[in-house]
Formats: C-alpha cells, sequence, structure tokens
C-alpha cells in the first residue's frame, strides 16, 4: 500500500467518520433525555440524501406526503385532547401550528419551477420536509408511551424504523440515488490528492459538532435538556415540560440526521433502506461511547469510519463483519470497566 | 391574613395510589405572606399531598390558587409558571452539572415567559446562601447534604414562587445548619414569599409558622393558629415530646 492510497483511504475514512460522529451524537442525546433508542436515526439521512436527489430531478419528492400525513395525525391528536379538555377556543391556533409549515410547503412545491431552482434552495427545501419529521414522530410513537421500559420503546423504535422502510420504498422506488456532489475541486497535499468535497463534509460535520457543543454547553435550552436527562423529575420542577423536552431531542436528531444526508448524499449512493445499516455504525459509536458519552462517542464514530475504509480495501466483502465484531470487545471492555446505566422510572 | 381570599385554598383534596387512599378529604388554606406547617408521623400523606398541590399526581377535589381553580390538566410545568414550586423531599438536582447550571435552570419557566433578569436573581440567592456562591463551580453531586439542601432551595428561588413548598427542608441536617434554613425560611417570608412547610420537626416548623395542620393517617387530625397547636397537649405529646417520648410518634401511627 502506497502513500497515496493511505491518504486516500485516511479521507474517505475521516469522511464516513464524520457522519458517523453526527449519527452517534444524534442517538447519544434522543437516548439520554427519551431512553429511546432512535433505529430510525439513519432513516432521517436516508430520506433527507433521497429527497434531495428527488427536488435535483425536478420532481416532489414523496416526503412532503409523509410529512403531511404526520402533522395531519399529530393536530388531530391535539384536536382530540383539546376537545376533550373542553379547550375548543384552541383549534384554531393547532391548526395554525401544525399545519402551516406543511401547507406552505406543499403550495411551494406545486408552483416552483423545481427543475430550474437555485442548489441552496433545494437543500433548504430538503431540511425543511425532513426535520419536522423528528418531532412528529416523538408525538405519534414514543410521546404516548414515555413512562415505558427501555425495551417496549425500543420496540416502538424497530416499528417505526420497519414502517418507514415500507413508506420509503413506496415514495422512491427500489432504484438507488447520488445528489450532486458540491465541489469537484480537489488539490494536492504533497504527493496526496485532498478532495474537495471530503473536506467540504468533514468541515460541516465539525462545525455542527460545535454548534452542539455551544448549544449545550452555554444555552439555557441547551441545558434544560441535558437537565431533562440527568433527571427528568427535577426537570419537571423547575418547570421544563418533558414533552417540550422529548420534541426538541427528536428535532435536534432529524436536524442532524437531515444534514448528513445532504452531506454524504453525493459520496454515497443511497437506497430507500440505506438507513439501517448508517443507524447501526452510529449506534456501534454511541455504545463506545457507552450511550452517554458524547466525545467518546464522536472519537468512537471516527474509528468506526477509518476501519470500515480500511477494511474495504482489504477485505470489502467483509467490511460490515468487521466494523460490527468491533462491537464486541468493546461490550466486554465496557461490562467489565462500568456499571450499567440503571434504568429509573 | 386574610383566610377569606387566600393564596392557596384546598377543598377535600383526596389522592389514590391504586385502591390506597394515601390523603383523604383534606380541607385547608395558605394567606398570602403566611408560613403554614404540616406535621405528621412517617406515611402520613404529606409528601403525597405536596406532590398532588404541585400537579405530580392526580388527585380529587378542588384545588384554588390566585383565586382561579387548578384543573387536573395544569401540568406541573404550568403551575410552576405561575409560581407554585416545591423542593421536594429528594431534592431532585441535576448532580453532574455545577451548582450555578443547577440554579440558573431552577429560572427556566421564566426565561421561557421572556423574563431575563436571571443575573439578579442569582445575586439575590447568593446572598441569601453565602456558601453557594464560594462552591458555583462544584458539581451539585459533589455537595454535603446541607449544602444540597440550600441549593435545592436556591434553585425553587430562582423561580421567584409565590408559594414555595418545602418538603421536610431539615431531613438529615446537623442542628446548626438546621437553624439557618429556618433563619432563612423566616427571611423569605418577609420577602413575600408565602411557605407551606412540611416538617418532622414539629417544633422548630410551630415556632415560625402562623397556621398548622396536624395530618394523621391522610386526614387532618387538629388544626389551629400554631402558637395555639404548640400548646395543644396532645401535639405535645406526640410530637413536641422531650427525647424520652420519642417513640410515640411511630406508636401513635401504629395504633391509627
Ligand atoms: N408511589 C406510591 N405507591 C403506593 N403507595 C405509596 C406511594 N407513595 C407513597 N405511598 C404510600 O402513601 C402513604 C403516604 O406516603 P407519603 O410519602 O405521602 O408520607 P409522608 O407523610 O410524606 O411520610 P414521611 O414523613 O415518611 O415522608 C404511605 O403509606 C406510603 O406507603
Ligand atoms: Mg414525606
Amino acid at each position: 500500500m502506497d502513500f497515496a492510497i493511505l491518504t486516500f483511504l485516511a479521507q474517505d475514512g475521516l469522511t464516513t467518520g464524520a457522519i458517523y460522529a453526527l449519527i452517534a451524537l444524534a442517538i447519544v442525546l434522543v437516548f439520554a433525555v427519551t431512553r429511546v433508542i432512535l433505529v430510525c436515526q439513519g432513516d432521517f439521512v436516508a430520506f433527507s440524501a433521497l429527497t434531495l436527489a428527488t427536488l435535483q430531478a425536478g420532481e416532489v419528492p414523496g416526503t412532503l406526503w409523509l410529512l403531511l400525513g404526520g402533522a395531519a395525525l399529530v393536530c388531530a391528536k391535539d384536536i382530540v385532547t383539546a376537545v376533550r379538555r373542553r379547550h375548543a377556543a384552541r383549534i384554531p391556533l393547532h391548526l395554525l401550528t401544525h399545519l402551516s409549515l406543511p401547507l406552505l410547503l406543499w403550495a411551494l412545491l406545486g408552483n416552483l419551477d423545481l427543475a430550474n431552482l437555485h442548489g441552496a434552495l433545494k437543500v433548504l427545501l430538503t431540511l425543511a420536509i425532513v426535520i419536522p419529521l423528528g418531532p412528529i414522530f416523538y408525538r405519534l410513537v414514543y410521546q404516548p408511551a414515555a413512562q415505558a421500559s427501555v425495551l417496549l420503546l425500543l420496540i416502538l423504535s424497530v416499528a417505526l424504523h420497519s414502517m418507514l422502510v415500507g413508506l420509503g420504498l413506496w415514495l422512491f422506488g427500489a432504484e438507488g440515488f447520488r445528489t450532486l456532489p458540491f465541489t469537484d475541486s480537489s488539490f494536492m497535499l504533497g504527493d496526496a490528492m485532498i478532495g474537495g468535497q471530503n473536506l467540504l463534509v468533514i468541515g460541516i460535520a465539525l462545525l455542527l459538532i460545535v454548534a452542539l457543543y455551544l448549544f449545550f454547553g452555554h444555552s439555557l435550552y441547551g441545558k434544560a435538556l441535558r437537565a431533562t436527562a440527568f433527571n427528568r423529575n427535577g426537570a419537571q420542577l423547575v418547570g421544563i415540560p418533558t414533552e417540550l423536552a422529548g420534541s426538541s431531542a427528536f428535532f435536534l436528531a432529524a436536524l442532524i440526521g437531515a444534514c448528513s444526508g445532504i452531506l454524504i448524499g453525493p459520496i454515497t449512493t443511497l437506497y430507500y433502506d440505506s438507513g439501517f445499516l448508517i443507524s447501526l455504525k452510529g449506534f456501534v459509536a454511541a455504545i463506545i461511547g457507552g450511550l452517554a458519552s458524547y466525545p467518546l462517542a464522536a472519537g468512537g464514530a471516527f474509528l468506526v469510519g477509518l476501519i470500515e475504509s480500511f477494511a474495504s480495501f482489504w477485505a470489502s466483502a467483509y467490511k460490515e463483519v468487521i466494523v460490527f465484531t468491533l462491537v464486541i470487545p468493546v461490550l466486554l471492555w465496557l461490562s467489565l470497566t462500568t456499571h450499567h446505566v440503571e434504568e429509573e422510572h | 391574613m386574610s383566610a377569606n381570599n387566600p393564596l392557596l385554598n384546598v377543598e377535600r383534596l383526596s389522592v389514590c395510589y391504586g385502591k390506597v387512599e394515601a390523603v383523604r378529604q383534606v380541607s385547608l388554606a395558605i394567606g398570602e405572606g403566611q408560613i403554614v406547617s404540616v406535621i405528621g408521623p412517617n406515611g402520613a400523606g404529606k409528601t403525597t399531598l405536596l406532590g398532588a398541590l404541585m400537579g405530580l399526581l392526580p388527585a380529587e377535589g378542588e384545588v384554588a390558587y390566585l383565586g382561579k381553580t387548578l384543573q387536573r390538566h395544569h401540568g406541573v410545568a404550568q403551575r410552576v409558571g405561575q409560581g407554585l414550586n416545591l423542593v421536594p423531599e429528594s431534592r431532585e438536582l441535576f448532580s453532574p452539572m455545577s451548582v450555578e447550571d443547577n440554579l440558573l435552570l431552577g429560572a427556566f419557566s421564566r426565561h421561557r415567559q421572556g423574563h431575563r433578569d436571571h443575573g439578579l436573581t442569582l445575586a439575590e440567592v447568593f446572598d441569601l446562601f453565602p456558601r453557594l456562591k464560594e462552591r458555583r463551580r462544584q458539581a451539585a453531586g459533589t455537595m454535603s447534604g446541607g449544602e444540597r439542601q440550600m441549593l435545592a432551595m436556591g434553585r425553587a428561588l430562582m423561580a421567584k414562587p409565590k408559594l414555595l413548598m418545602l418538603d421536610e427542608p431539615s431531613l438529615g441536617l446537623a442542628p446548626r445548619v438546621i437553624g439557618e434554613i429556618f433563619r432563612i425560611i423566616t427571611e423569605l417570608r418577609a420577602t413575600g414569599v408565602s411557605i407551606l412547610l412540611v416538617e418532622q420537626n414539629a417544633r422548630a416548623a410551630l415556632k415560625c409558622s402562623d397556621y398548622g395542620y396536624v395530618l394523621e393517617n391522610g386526614e387532618v387530625a387538629l388544626q389551629g393558629p400554631a402558637a395555639e397547636l404548640a400548646d395543644d397537649p396532645k401535639v405535645i405529646e406526640t410530637y413536641l415530646g422531650r427525647k424520652s417520648a420519642a417513640p410515640a410518634p411511630a406508636a401513635a401511627a401504629l395504633a391509627g
């Protein structure tokens, strides 16, 4: 193996590693706040890349229907609650908050000349369609079972993921898509060629990670999310509604997933069911961090990315096996050194 | 202390755990600027009562706060937003976070309402508890029991409560720290905070209170102005007895 191949593999590994780091952070975040293991985190990634690819092909993406349907259900749920509590006055407010964005997007996508739209606007449209799905899934699937055990929540996660894969096939078809690259530029660093696209992905991923760090470390809302993760009762007593914390965690997870999808779209061909493997690798990284430590999870993600990249060079047929075998020693080590996270109620 | 127009008025409140009725038909009132204490043996339902008032537990009966009836669906966050705050028996701090972050989170509800004067409130809380200021970078979980109680109270005060409910603030503390906590409770009243105090330390509680209730087996067994209650022979025998009479409350609870 010469230097050129080494740098190529390392670049590749760090690029996918950066994406896995984002996924791992989202998984740790959602688990800490809601105890949900978010199996569908990778589906946000796949759906966002496929949504962007469809927009770039000049068509209306199927995720719009998913958004409209989901928002209508959440809205119906809130209206039923309002009627039960004799709060009919709130119904217009619910209609407005839940339906205005999806309907606006529907109107926009129906009337814009998608083929000639600026690329950046397509990215914005993709984010606007995919991110609201996070809170919608929380409200529809997890919030009704907020008091349930981790196991039951995991079963719900698997069910939601299976449903999304089915819907994905229906909405996008079985074909794989790649989005347009952001840049074709590349430059030489010594003997090694550095791809501009790779640098862009790593750079944006790092920026997102720093933004998340600042949000959680320095804003009161970020601290409130962390506080909810540490002590749900205490959080309630200072007036943090559990529901708001859950919705926010899912919002951030969907945001991270959607951005990851846009970043990874030009590098990898994604299919309607690509989400699962992405989730699983993010999850391996999250496990390395004990589902609790953000820096360890991010570090683990870069490790997973590098191992995957080198494994695909030496033994490409076994690259997934090699990545997932990695979990075993980590789990052994964790089970020997730490007392497991106790489940509260 | 206009009992006609109380800050909190509770009528026939009942709370059940499954089939067990832990609080039965309890009525009580707290006037503006009052300290009202609830004393009673272990398992009498004091913590349950506070949980129900805070909206943590579903309850039957009527609770009026600030002249308006609190409905079942008024969640904890909504009650906190109206200046009703609880310092629970178990403190419920955010252990890995710093003392200062714990305090700032106490202002979350006001922050959501758009207030941005937390710096001032924080300075007031630090004035009240200088110890917290010294330790503001320390993780809450590494504080001593007394410091944790101060932090829990400080965090509740960051919400600028109108009615502060304290569940056994003196639990497990050294006599000197207990004295300090009660001094602060009295100081708080002077700043206009009304207080509902649940205590095992009946003597100290009744001494600083305006009014008192004795809760036994989920029911109000006795009530009256604190000074009168402290002179009541039954209260003296059961709750204010000297050390030698200490087993009496447990015996009374069992017999009841
Ligand atoms: N979650 C629960 N499920 C079932 N029963 C409960 C629950 N919490 C409390 N109880 C019961 O309700 C009764 C009242 O309990 P509570 O904690 O309110 O008493 P307390 O007056 O605060 O006692 P202490 O002075 O020991 O704190 C007790 O008999 C207790 O066993
Ligand atoms: Mg108690």
